[in-house]
């Protein structure tokens, strides 16, 4: 046993001490790593967007050879969606010089935060993360365009007053927020509860602890008591499919339920029992875009993929392609900003902070209608963009209304004070010493 | 040959009863102190410190916390997860009400608060022993669990209801923040670790080890012997939950930088107990094993195969990590019941009589 245990010993001493030779990476590509979860409890989410964002940028390597001239360098670290296997990808990346991190994980957003001056390595959490952190002058490193939760909230508050007839019809109306009882669910409840104020509807708070994704049905029973008007899901992986079955089994009027865009998945829709249930969204669904196409031609049917042929158009996939068109944009933008082909951290956050992706320039790249006109500024980390509705009609998801503004005058002062309070909160929090660039 | 005590007379009790009677012992953790104090801060990387350093020490210690219940004590529980939570809201509370004390300090008195805790849930013990003090201290997991997501004043109204670590300073070097340097939140980290180590190994080689070793081995027996068993129960419960909570406290200071609740749920206190499991109850040594074995193995098989020149795809990878590591804690588990600290004390055994084993 001596023997063996000493071969195994060694056998490990041996790959760790390889472990931590550096391994330098080559001069003349441009790293990006994309934190995944193809495994674990969300894997469902995570497949489509972990394919959607590999396949883009895969793409522009097959087409153009990269980004200006440059191939990208794309590794996948696999996080199961845990914050801890997040911080050790995060810790594995980071010596090797990415360009930028995409934590895919609003737990995991929420460590790499305060890293990302001190590293810097600028953070991309499309839609997802801190809400607050939309403000460029207390979180230049953070980025978290098109819209941040407090948007959605409040694109769903104007989207239920279009169609009460106006927003003094909301008052005394009852709205339900059914949510994952952890900081991702609990994002919308300040500007819910502050638009209840204004304008004078109730809020009344479904919490579904991550321990009960699956079994909510007594959570329904009070809502069938209650009796909600509307009810806003702020829910993620196995608790959206229970709760459109729950709802669905109460009887709940189905397109009176609407999701974030997490909670738009098409396993979410649960077959014809979730038939008009309706999920915000700001990317478009299905393949009849250049952009899609592209991809499906020099990537999908070339096999340098794991996606399948019927995956691709699926929701999370374009969005998840919109979120690798912002990671080449700003890499551009750096290129561009800098006159430099192997960009930095540093550069790309610079490149971030000047995208500007008008109604010609998602032409150009062929997202036209596919994906929302984003603009960042140095200010504005976010954008605040318009999202519209999507409804499930039995078997796949179709747009269901036009765009719809986010209610900005009350989001943006709350996301302000939001940041204001984390940087006076976490004591020593760096001033913005870092220059403004022009928008290009 | 090199291990042997053949010439190593002991001249009075106190080196008989010493902890590490033999030479070369003390030799060994001398240079394994060495080694952990001087040789990995100067040669390792940030990669080294911050993703395996930090969390094994970590780790470790709540092993050594839970094992001075579970595997001294004899008391099984399932609330290490919780405990560790308390220690971690605990320090963050004390760390915002009173900025001015140094982060250290803070780190070890959330402890108290974490013992509290764990006395309190520590009561039904009395009454109730193995798979049903169990259920008793899942209790205190879930409850706990809730008042993390529920109670905002333990965040202090954060609308993420995450808590945040601010940077802290000791003689003007930050050790908490992002702005800490790995290398600095390891020593610290590490120097806690041993102090505490060396602190339980003193409890458990004493009068209060010994008590507890009786109750675990049968408390009726010694209750006779006129050992009073609620007060060395909740004794065990008060160290146990005090090792965990300073070991929760670090998790969030000196690790993450900031936490949510999810951090602390039912899966860590699995985390812990399979650690002690595999490293060995009832032995301080298993208590580093079972967090090396269990932490920081999954982590090197990850980057077995980019290393060895193989592209695996990065969600295979996690899939054969998981299989061998579930394979490997069978497989150990067979060869070794007693977990990872007795195949050491055998393998010590054997040397001792090498090359004429008898």
């Amino acid at each position: 046993m001596r023997m063996k245990a000493l071969i195994i010993a060694a056998a490990i001493g041996t790959v760790a001490g390889s472990a931590f030779v550096a391994t330098a990476s080559a001069e003349d590509t441009i790293y990006v790593p994309l934190f995944t979860y193809r495994t674990g409890p969300f894997a469902v989410s995570g497949i489509p967007i972990a394919n959607g964002m590999h396949d883009y940028l895969e793409m522009l390597n097959q087409r153009d050879g990269g980004i200006g001239g440059v191939k990208l360098a794309i590794e996948e670290c696999e996080t199961g969606y845990d914050t801890k296997k997040g911080v050790e990808c995060y810790e594995t990346v980071k010596d090797k010089k990415p360009v930028m991190i995409n934590p895919y994980s609003t737990g995991i957003t929420l460590q790499i935060i305060p890293k990302a001056s001190v590293d810097k390595i600028p953070v991309l959490s499309m839609a997802y993360g801190l809400s607050a952190s939309a403000n460029g002058t207390y979180f230049p490193w953070i980025f978290n365009a098109p819209a941040t939760y407090w948007d959605g909230a409040s694109v769903f508050v104007r989207y239920i007053a279009q169609k009460e007839g106006g927003v003094d019809k909301l008052k005394g109306k009852k709205i339900g927020l059914v949510h994952l009882d952890a900081p991702y669910g609990k994002e919308p409840i300040p500007v819910l509860e502050a638009l209840a104020k204004d304008y004078g509807f109730e809020l009344v708070l479904y919490p579904v602890p991550a321990a009960e994704m699956l079994n909510q049905s007594s959570l329904w029973l009070n809502v069938r008591r209650d009796k909600p008007d509307w009810i806003y899901m702020q829910g993620f992986g196995a608790m959206n499919p229970t709760a459109v079955k729950e709802a669905a089994k109460i009887g709940y009027p189905m397109d009176h339920l609407i999701g974030v865009w997490w909670a738009g998945n098409e396993a979410d829709g649960v077959g014809a029992e979730g038939k008009g249930y309706q999920s915000l969204s700001f990317t478009n669904i299905g393949t009849n875009f250049p952009v899609i196409q592209d991809i499906m031609k020099h990537v999908v049917s070339k096999g340098k993929t794991q996606t399948t042929k019927d995956e691709v158009g699926l929701n999370f996939y374009n969005r998840a392609v919109y979120n690798a068109i912002l990671i080449a944009e700003g890499i551009r933008n750096a290129q561009k900003l800098t006159g430099k082909k192997v960009v930095t951290g540093e550069d790309v956050r610079r490149g971030l902070e000047t995208i500007n992706l008008t109604e010609a320039r998602l032409k150009e790249i062929g997202a036209s209608d596919f994906a929302p006109i984003t603009r960042v500024t140095c200010e504005d980390h976010n954008g605040h963009n318009d999202a519209f509705l999507v409804q499930w009609d039995g078997a796949k998801w179709n747009k269901a209304s036009e765009n719809i503004k986010p209610i900005t005058d009350k989001v943006i002062p709350l996301a302000d004070a939001a940041a204001k309070d984390y940087a006076e909160k976490n004591a020593g929090w760096p001033k913005r010493t870092e220059a403004c660039d022009k928008s290009s | 040959m090199l291990y042997r005590e053949a010439g190593q007379f002991k001249t009075n009790y106190a080196s008989d009863l010493a902890v590490f009677p033999i030479l070369q012992d003390r030799m060994g953790i001398a240079a394994i102190l060495l080694v952990a104090f001087v040789a990995v801060p100067y040669f390792g990387n940030d990669f080294l410190l911050q993703a395996i350093m930090i969390p094994f020490l970590i780790f470790s210690l709540a092993t050594i916390g839970l094992n001075l219940l579970t595997g001294y004590t004899g008391l099984l529980s399932l609330g290490t997860g919780a405990f560790m939570g308390v220690g971690a809201y605990a320090c963050y509370k004390l760390e915002t009400l009173f900025p001015g004390v140094n982060i250290i300090v803070w780190i070890v008195t959330a402890g108290f608060a974490s013992a509290a805790v764990g006395v309190l849930f520590g009561l039904p013990s009395l009454r109730i022993k193995g798979f049903y003090l169990a259920i008793a201290t899942l209790a205190a997991q879930f409850f706990l669990q809730w008042c993390f997501v529920r109670i905002p004043w333990l965040f202090n109204y954060n609308t993420s209801g995450a808590i945040e670590v601010g940077t802290h300073t000791l003689f003007g070097i930050p050790i908490t923040g992002p702005n800490a340097t790995s290398t600095t939140r390891y020593l610290i980290a590490l120097s806690i670790v041993v102090v505490m180590t060396w602190f339980a190994s003193n409890l458990v080689h004493g009068r209060i080890g010994r008590m507890w070793m009786a109750v675990r081995d049968m408390d009726i027996a010694a209750e006779l012997m006129g050992i009073r068993l609620l007060p060395t129960k909740l004794l065990a419960f008060a160290v146990s939950s005090f090792y965990c909570g300073v070991a929760g406290a670090m998790l969030v200071f000196l690790w993450y930088g900031g936490a949510e609740a999810d951090v602390f749920s039912i899966n860590q206190s699995f985390f812990i107990l399979f650690m002690v499991i595999v490293g060995g109850l009832g032995s301080l040594l298993g208590s580093f094993l079972g967090a090396a074995f269990i932490f920081i193995l999954p982590i090197f098989l990850r980057y077995v195969p980019p290393h060895v020149g193989m592209s695996i795809f990065p969600a295979t990878v996690e899939h054969i990590t998981f299989m061998i590591t579930g394979g490997l804690i069978i497989f150990f588990l067979i060869v070794e019941p007693h977990g990872l600290a007795r195949l050491w004390q055998t393998a010590k055994q054997k040397l001792r009589v090498w090359p004429f084993p008898y």
